[in-house]
C-alpha cells in the first residue's frame, strides 16, 4: 500500500489520536476514488500516540474541517513524492456544511436542501453560532 | 438592499431614525398617505399571527400602499411543500417588500438570501421579532422622552420572554441603562443574555422575586406572562403565579410617571382594573408597533415623504 510513499496528495498528520475516523467521514473521503490510508495510534514522539492520514491521489479536501475537527493537525502537499508545502491551520471564520444545527426549531431541521453554515462568532472561546438560529455548534 | 431579521441589524443611529419618522407620521399622516403608492407588502405568515398581519396591513395601506399575502401555512404553497427559498424567489416577482412570519427559527433569513426584495421578520418562533421591540422603543420614547438613563423592569417569564431578551439587547446601547429582573426561580433570564448582553455593555443589573418591593425604582415596568406550561408541576405554578399579577394594590407601589407595557395578548396578568390608569401604556404600544412598522416600510423601501 501507500504508507509511506504518496507522489501526489495530502498527508494529514499530528491528528489528535481517535480523531481520524471522525475526520475521514467530515471530509468525505469515503467518496474518494483514490487510495486513501488511515492509520490509528502511530507513535509519535511529540504527541506520545497520533493518527494520520494520508491520501495519494487529487482530492479536494477541506482544509476548514481539518482546523475545525483538530486545530493542531498538520497539512503535508506532497508533489512527485517529495514535501512542496506545510500548511498551516488557521481558525474557519465560516464552516459549511461540517457541522449538523442541532436545534430541532432551526429552519434547517425542516428545509433539507439547505447548507448548514456556522460562523465563528467568539473567535476567544472558538464558538461558532448557526446563521440561522444562532444555535451554538456541539 | 437591507432586510430586518434581529433588533441589533439596526444601528443605535438608525433606531432614532425610524423614532423620528414615526413621530412625524403622528403629527402629520396626511404627508405620508402616499408615499408608497402603487407599492405592494407581501405578508408570508406561515404561521398564524392575526395582531401582527394586521398591525403590518394597516401599516402598508397608510403609506398608500397594497397589500397581498397569506395568513397561514395550511393557504400557502407551502401546503404543497414549496421551500421557503422557492416562495421568496416567487413572491419577488410580484411584490416590493415582504414581512415575514415562520414558525422555524431563521426562516425569514433563508428568504431574504433568495429574494431579490426587502425581507422583515414578523416573528421567526421563540427567536426574533424585532417590529414588537421597535413598538417597545417608541413607547418608552414618547412616554419617557428619552431611550438613555432609564431603569427598566422586566417582570413575569424572563427566561423563555423573546420580547425581553430583544428590547434588553436594545436597551442595552444607550447610556445609563438599569435593568430590574422580576422573576420566579424557575424562570430567571439566561445567563448567555447576562453574559453577552448585560455584563458585556456593563449594564447594572438586579435579581428579585419580588415585584412590589422592585416597582419604587422603576421608570418602566414590562410585564409577560407567566405560562403555566412552563413548570414543571402544578404546585409551584398556582403558588407563583399570584405573584406576578398587576393590580391596583400593586400599582400603589410605582411612581406617579412609572409607565406600564406588555407585548400583548395577556391572559390575566395584568388586571383590567388597572387599564384606565395613565400609566397603563400596552394599547398604546399596539398603535406604536403599526407606525414604527410604517417607518421601517419606508426606510427599507427607501421612500421618504
Ligand atoms: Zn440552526
Amino acid at each position: 500500500m501507500i504508507i509511506g510513499s504518496i507522489k501526489n496528495g495530502m498527508v494529514i498528520d499530528h491528528i489528535t489520536a481517535g480523531r481520524a475516523m471522525e475526520l475521514y467521514d467530515l471530509l468525505g473521503l469515503s467518496n474518494a476514488d483514490c487510495e486513501v490510508a488511515l492509520i490509528k495510534n502511530a507513535v509519535s514522539g511529540k504527541m506520545g500516540r497520533k493518527d494520520i492520514i494520508k491520501i495519494n491521489g487529487d482530492f479536494p479536501v477541506d482544509v476548514n474541517v481539518i482546523a475545525y475537527v483538530d486545530p493542531k493537525a498538520t497539512i503535508n502537499i506532497i508533489k512527485d513524492g517529495a514535501l512542496v508545502e506545510k500548511k498551516a491551520l488557521q481558525t474557519p471564520q465560516k464552516l459549511v456544511n461540517v457541522v449538523k444545527c442541532q436545534n430541532p426549531r432551526c429552519i434547517t431541521s425542516t428545509e433539507q436542501e439547505l447548507d448548514h453554515v456556522f460562523v465563528l462568532t467568539e473567535p476567544e472561546n472558538g464558538v461558532y453560532r448557526c446563521i440561522y438560529c444562532e444555535a451554538q455548534a456541539k | 438592499m437591507r432586510s430586518l431579521f434581529s433588533i441589533t441589524d439596526l444601528s443605535v443611529e438608525e433606531i432614532q431614525g425610524l423614532i423620528d419618522t414615526a413621530n412625524q407620521i403622528i403629527e402629520d399622516p396626511d404627508r405620508f398617505a402616499h408615499v408608497c403608492d402603487r407599492k405592494k407588502l407581501a405578508t408570508l405568515f406561515f404561521e398564524p399571527s392575526t395582531r401582527t398581519r394586521l398591525s403590518f396591513e394597516a401599516a402598508m395601506y397608510e403609506l398608500g400602499g397594497q397589500v397581498i399575502g397569506f395568513s397561514s401555512a395550511s393557504s400557502s404553497s407551502a401546503a404543497k411543500g414549496e421551500s421557503v427559498a422557492d416562495t421568496a424567489k416567487t413572491i419577488s416577482c410580484y411584490a416590493d417588500i415582504i414581512a415575514m412570519r415562520h414558525p422555524k427559527e431563521g426562516a425569514p433569513l433563508v428568504a431574504a438570501m433568495n429574494a431579490s426584495i426587502p425581507v422583515i421578520n414578523a416573528g421567526d418562533g421563540g427567536h426574533n421579532h424585532p417590529t414588537q421591540t421597535l413598538a417597545d422603543l417608541l413607547t418608552l420614547y414618547r412616554e419617557k422622552g428619552r431611550l438613555d438613563n432609564l431603569t427598566v423592569g422586566f417582570c413575569g417569564d424572563l427566561k423563555f420572554g423573546r420580547t425581553v431578551h430583544s428590547l434588553i439587547a436594545a436597551l442595552a446601547r444607550y447610556e445609563g441603562i438599569k435593568v430590574v429582573l422580576i422573576s420566579p426561580k424557575e424562570l430567571q433570564l439566561p445567563s448567555y443574555i447576562k453574559k453577552d448582553v448585560l455584563q458585556k455593555y456593563d449594564i447594572p443589573y438586579t435579581q428579585t422575586t419580588n415585584l412590589e418591593g422592585a416597582m419604587p425604582q422603576l421608570d418602566a415596568l414590562y410585564m409577560t406572562r407567566v405560562q403555566r406550561e412552563r413548570f414543571f408541576n402544578e404546585e409551584d405554578y398556582l403558588r407563583l403565579k399570584d405573584s406576578y399579577i398587576l393590580d391596583p394594590e400593586k400599582m400603589k407601589n410605582a411612581g406617579e410617571d412609572m409607565i406600564v407595557m406588555h407585548p400583548l395578548p395577556r391572559v390575566n396578568e395584568i388586571s383590567v382594573a388597572i387599564d384606565n390608569d395613565p400609566r397603563a401604556c400596552y394599547f398604546k404600544q399596539v398603535l406604536n408597533g403599526k407606525y414604527m412598522r410604517m417607518a421601517l416600510i419606508m426606510m427599507l423601501l427607501g421612500v421618504k415623504a
